[in-house]
Parts: C-alpha cells; sequence; structure tokens
C-alpha cells in the first residue's frame, strides 16, 4: 500500500512553497480536494508560489486536475504559481490538466420556487391545447388515409386488420369476461345486501341491467383497453419511431398513418363494441347468478325481471357509446407514441401518459355522452 | 515498443460456448501493461466474445481469466467491484444511458464509486470532455442528439471517468469516417501515453491496426493463431492471415 496523499504549506518570507507527496489518484479524490481546498484558502498575501510536487508517487487526471485547481486558486490572487520538481512521467498529464476547463459554461441561475410554479402551470396548460390540436390533426390525418385507402380498396390492408383485430380483441376476452363477471356479481351481491332492508331485493334486477348495460360494460372494457392495447399501441409505434423504422417507411413511399395507424384504429373500433357486447352479457350473467345463489331468485324470475327492466335503448345507449371511445383510446396512443424521442425513458413517460390521458377521456367522453343522451331522452 | 513485461491480462485454456457450439476452443492471450493490443478475427467469429468474457459479462465452460493478477470467477464479490472501477469499456455502439446527458453520463461512475464534491465531479467530466475532444457544450446534450463519431467520444469519456488502468474498446472506428476514424485512433495513442493506460481493442480497421497498435493478436477457429507486431502478421504464412493482411483492402490502406 502506497502513502495516502499528502500537502503541507509553509512561508518563507514573503513566498509560500505548498508540498505535495504521496497518492494523488481518483481513490483518494475526496480526500485530497479537502487538502487543497484547505491550501488554497489560506491568506496569501504573498509574491511568489511554489508548488513542489516531486514527492508525488501516484498520479492520474484527478490529481493533476486537482494541483491544476490549486494553481489557478492562486493565480486570482495574481501571484503565478510555480509547479516544479515534476516526474517527466507526468508532464504529459498535467500539460493537459493546465488547458483544460479554461472556458467552464456559466452556472445555470436558480430560479424563484413560485415563478417556476406559475411557469409549470403555464406550459402544462399550454400542452393541453396543443394535445387537443394534435389530436384533431391527426384524426384527420387518419380519416384522410381511410378516404384515400376507400377509394383504392386494394390499399386497405384487411389482413393488418385482422391481425390487430385477433390481438386486441379476441385475445382480451378472457380477462374482460373474467372481470365484468365479477363486477356484475359484486355489484349484485352488494344490491341484495341492501335493498334486502327495505324488502326491495327484485329491484336489484333493474339496477344490474340499466347499470350494466348503459355504463359498466362499456367503461371496464375501456379501461381494460386502453391499459392492453393502448399501451402496447404508444409502445410499439414509440420503438419504430426511435430505430427510424418509420423514416424507412416514409423514404419508401409509405405512409406511416396509412400502414400501422390505421389498421390499428379499425380494430380497436371494430372489436370494442364487440367486447363491450361479451361483457355485457358476462356481468349480467354474474348478477343473475348471484341473484339467485345469494338472492335466491331463480334465473326464470331474473330473465322476466330483466326483459322488463330494460328496452332496446338502453342496450344501444351503451354500445354506441363504444366505438367513439376506441377511437379516443386509438387517437390518444397513436399520437403518444409517435411523440417518443431518442431515449428509453421518453418512451415509457409517453406510455404512461398514453394510458392516463385515454383512460380520463373515456371518462370525460361518457360524461358528454350521459348529457345527450338525456337530451334525447334515451 | 511500449509495453513493459508485467501481464495485466493473462487467459489460459479459455473455453466458451453456447448450447452445443464452442465458440473459443482453449485461448492463451496475454496483454501486457502499457501495450495497445489489437485483437483481429473474422466477423462472429468470437472476438466479442473473448471481451465480454474477460470483462464478466459471459459465463466461461473453463479456463482462466486474470486481470491484474485476480482471477475471475474465483474472487470475492469485493474483489470483483474494485476491478470494475479499474478497467473501463467503451462498447461498439457508446452503449450511454439515453435518458442521461453526457455529462450525467460520465458522472455515473464517480458519484457511485467516489465521494467527491458535485463541484470537482463537473470539473472532472469536462476535463474528460476536453480530453477526448468534445466541447464543453456538448456537456447538457442527451445521447439522441449526437452525432455517431460524437457518441462514441462521449462513451470514451464515460470509459475513463475514473482513470481506469485497462481501456477495452470495441470496434471504436467502426462507423465513422476515414478522417474521424484517424483523428479517434490518434485520440486513443495520445491518452493511451498521457494516462499510461493499457488498452486492448477489437477491431477491423487496418489503420488502426497499422498505426496505433504495438502488437496485434489474431483468433481464428476459436483459438489465437498469431502474436506480435504487424511484422509478425504480415509474414504469416497462415491463410487467413494472408488474406486479410495482404488482401486488397489491406494494399489499399498501404500495409503489404
Amino acid at each position: 500500500m502506497t502513502a495516502g496523499p499528502l500537502l503541507h504549506s509553509t512561508r518563507l518570507g514573503r513566498s509560500l512553497v505548498v508540498e505535495a507527496g504521496g497518492t494523488w489518484t481518483a481513490a483518494r479524490a475526496a480526500e485530497l480536494e479537502k487538502l487543497v481546498e484547505a491550501v488554497a484558502a489560506e491568506p496569501a498575501d504573498v509574491d511568489a508560489v511554489e508548488i513542489r510536487v516531486a514527492g508525488i508517487a501516484r498520479l492520474d487526471t484527478y490529481g493533476a486536475w486537482l494541483i491544476e485547481r490549486l494553481r489557478r486558486a492562486f493565480g486570482r490572487g495574481a501571484v503565478e504559481a510555480q509547479v516544479v520538481g515534476l516526474d517527466p512521467r507526468f508532464d504529459a498529464l498535467i500539460g493537459s490538466m493546465h488547458a483544460s476547463n479554461r472556458h467552464m459554461p456559466p452556472a445555470r441561475p436558480r430560479r424563484n420556487r413560485i415563478l417556476a410554479f406559475i411557469e409549470g402551470t403555464g406550459k402544462a396548460v399550454v400542452g393541453m391545447g396543443r394535445d387537443f390540436v394534435e389530436m384533431t390533426a391527426f384524426l384527420g390525418e387518419a380519416a384522410a388515409a381511410a378516404a384515400r385507402a376507400l377509394r383504392r380498396p386494394a390499399q386497405f390492408r384487411p389482413i393488418a386488420i385482422v391481425h390487430q383485430i385477433d390481438r386486441v380483441g379476441l385475445g382480451a376476452v378472457p380477462i374482460i369476461v373474467l372481470i365484468t363477471f365479477l363486477i356484475g356479481a359484486i355489484v349484485a351481491q352488494q344490491g341484495v345486501f341492501h335493498f334486502r332492508k327495505f324488502g326491495a331485493e327484485t329491484y336489484v334486477v333493474d339496477m344490474i341491467g340499466i347499470l350494466v348495460l348503459r355504463e359498466l360494460a362499456v367503461l371496464l372494457v375501456a379501461i381494460m383497453l386502453a391499459g392492453r392495447s393502448g399501451s402496447a399501441y404508444t409502445a410499439e409505434l414509440g420503438s419504430m419511431k426511435m430505430r427510424e423504422e418509420t423514416d424507412a417507411m416514409r423514404v419508401m413511399g409509405l405512409d406511416p398513418i396509412e400502414v400501422l395507424v390505421l389498421p390499428r384504429l379499425i380494430a380497436l373500433v371494430v372489436a370494442m363494441p364487440l367486447l363491450t357486447f361479451i361483457g355485457a352479457m358476462s356481468a349480467l350473467t354474474g348478477g343473475g347468478l348471484v341473484a339467485w345463489l345469494y338472492g335466491g331468485m331463480s334465473p326464470e324470475i331474473f330473465l322476466d325481471r330483466l326483459r322488463e327492466a330494460i328496452t332496446m335503448s338502453t342496450f344501444q345507449v351503451g354500445l354506441i357509446k363504444a366505438p367513439f371511445m376506441a377511437l379516443v383510446i386509438g387517437l390518444i396512443a397513436c399520437v403518444e407514441g409517435f411523440r417518443v424521442q431518442g431515449s428509453a425513458e421518453s418512451l415509457g413517460r409517453q406510455t404512461t401518459a398514453s394510458v392516463v390521458k385515454a383512460i380520463f377521456m373515456v371518462i370525460v367522453l361518457d360524461g358528454l355522452f350521459a348529457m345527450f343522451f338525456a337530451a334525447v331522452d334515451m | 515498443m511500449r509495453g513493459s513485461n508485467e501481464t495485466v491480462i493473462r487467459v489460459r485454456g479459455l473455453e466458451v460456448g453456447f448450447g452445443e457450439t464452442l465458440v473459443l476452443k482453449g485461448v492463451d492471450l496475454d496483454v501486457w501493461r502499457g501495450e495497445i493490443l489489437g485483437f483481429v478475427g473474422t466477423s462472429g467469429g468470437g472476438k466479442s466474445v473473448l471481451m465480454r468474457t474477460i470483462l464478466g459479462l459471459l459465463p466461461k465452460r473453463s479456463g482462466l481469466v486474470e486481470v491484474c493478477g485476480i482471477e475471475l470467477g474465483s474472487c470475492s464479490r469485493a474483489q470483483h467491484r474494485r476491478l470494475e472501477q479499474r478497467w473501463g469499456v467503451l462498447f461498439q455502439n457508446g452503449a450511454l444511458f439515453s435518458s442521461l446527458t453526457v455529462k450525467q453520463n460520465i458522472q455515473v461512475p464517480i458519484r457511485e464509486y467516489l465521494k467527491v464534491s458535485q463541484q470537482l465531479m463537473d470539473e472532472i467530466a469536462f476535463a474528460k470532455l476536453e480530453m477526448v475532444g468534445l466541447s464543453v457544450d456538448a456537456a447538457d446534450k442527451f445521447p439522441s442528439e449526437l452525432s455517431g463519431g460524437m457518441v462514441k467520444r462521449a462513451a470514451l469519456a464515460r470509459a475513463l471517468a475514473l482513470d481506469p488502468d485497462i481501456l477495452f474498446l470495441d470496434e471504436p472506428t467502426s462507423g465513422l469516417d476515414p478522417i474521424r476514424a484517424t483523428e479517434f485512433d490518434e485520440l486513443i495513442t495520445t491518452l493511451q501515453r498521457t494516462l499510461g493506460l493499457t488498452v486492448f481493442m477489437v477491431t477491423h480497421d487496418l489503420d488502426s491496426l497499422h498505426d496505433s497498435c504495438d502488437r496485434i493478436a489474431a483468433l481464428a477457429d476459436g483459438r489465437i493463431i498469431a502474436e506480435g507486431p504487424i511484422e509478425t502478421m504480415l509474414a504469416s504464412e497462415h491463410p487467413w492471415l494472408k488474406a486479410y493482411f495482404r488482401g486488397k483492402r489491406a494494399r489499399a490502406a498501404g500495409i503489404a
């Protein structure tokens, strides 16, 4: 083990002699920095400074830079510090450090917290406006691409569409059936339990029928698709953009919107009403089963009550919403995908944004639909 | 001849394979302190496999790998960590962390291993950037905003962050234009001299082999078939070496 770093300063009349020795390497950088700072902080009303480095046994960039820093610290007091006794082995290293860090970039000014907060809020609002404009522009592009494809049906890429429907539709059936079945069962159990208190158990059927068909099925499916397929779309398109695959398409004369986005959007718009229907049936089954096993209502009575409680329009209200929600989920997922920049972090950020925004927008849309259906008496 | 006779990397009878295939079939190799060793071989012939095995990224079937006198595989976790501070690696595509700026990339190992002030970390990062020939303006850029040559330089600065003893370079000049490649070769040579590095360089660049390397080791069929300065390579009668060093490209590079 070699000796640790050493640094002593001695005053000789009007001159200061600083003696350095030992190991001046990265492993000792923390100790070295303290030593150098202590010596540099001494009052230096001297005419000459000599830094004797003959005692240094090992030197690397860290040590060399700290000697240079010491030299510059004295330089600020208008005294030129001389480095003497340098081992020729270290000449190049000291020389290279002497030349470096001459132009430090200016330190970033510290900012007022309140101003930064206000600025952040403003930026977020502007960002939201830009989001809306971008989404609209994207919808327009997709519509234009669809119109082009309609004129030349050969460009419609049925295989891509079917492949996407298989992924986002068929692949989602098991999980959709499972969660809607469970939610239907839970809602029925809660209904039976609480309605029993005032002898209104039979109204459980009305509650389940209306709730599931109008709202629950479509919302559950939308949230599930945003998490399952929207995130996948964003990640796929994002990593394709990162690896310049979309640029490769463009230079081949292929429009990424037409090739990548349109099949995905169509697949979602087709698959979501189907999934909503499956989800609704599954939830009603779950509800009916609980009403029978827990509430003691036979399946025949359940179906009879259900027929009375709901009309065709109850069923339509849920299904009409599905394709619009699918479009919103798909658009947000694709827009966020194309926003991915070069880094892995940005891919993660856009994927998160895609899911969060899609779920939020689906719920906003659901609220708008509720107002609309109330206005048209459905 | 810059190398001394002290062995920094010692490989004996190294065998590495994947499934049924054996890629390295008993490799013996010495790298001496202070030399630049060029390592050549066919594409897909196991050059990177050897480098990755020495670095501990791939498991070995049998044989011995010793770096700075520490045997990999049988050394303790702490010893291995100390070893990791003594080598720097430049991966073929830079492998800069894409979510960090260039400056933060350089500071990753410094922050991890040394307890120094932010000021010193910044100064060291800027000094390293200047050493590899990047301007300090590049410090706050993200890797995706850099050109290919700048990525290599930034990655080299990160590899040098802890002032390692050994520098591993995986095809440092691939993807660079000839002028940049020559500059990069000169940079490696200058840094080697300034910092007293030992350099292990996997390369296909005949100019690099000719201008920078003290010694060359050639790998073919999973074994080292020749070792020595460029003259030895040129004098060799092995058919693969003849094709490599006396082929059309070699003549164009003015070697043969």
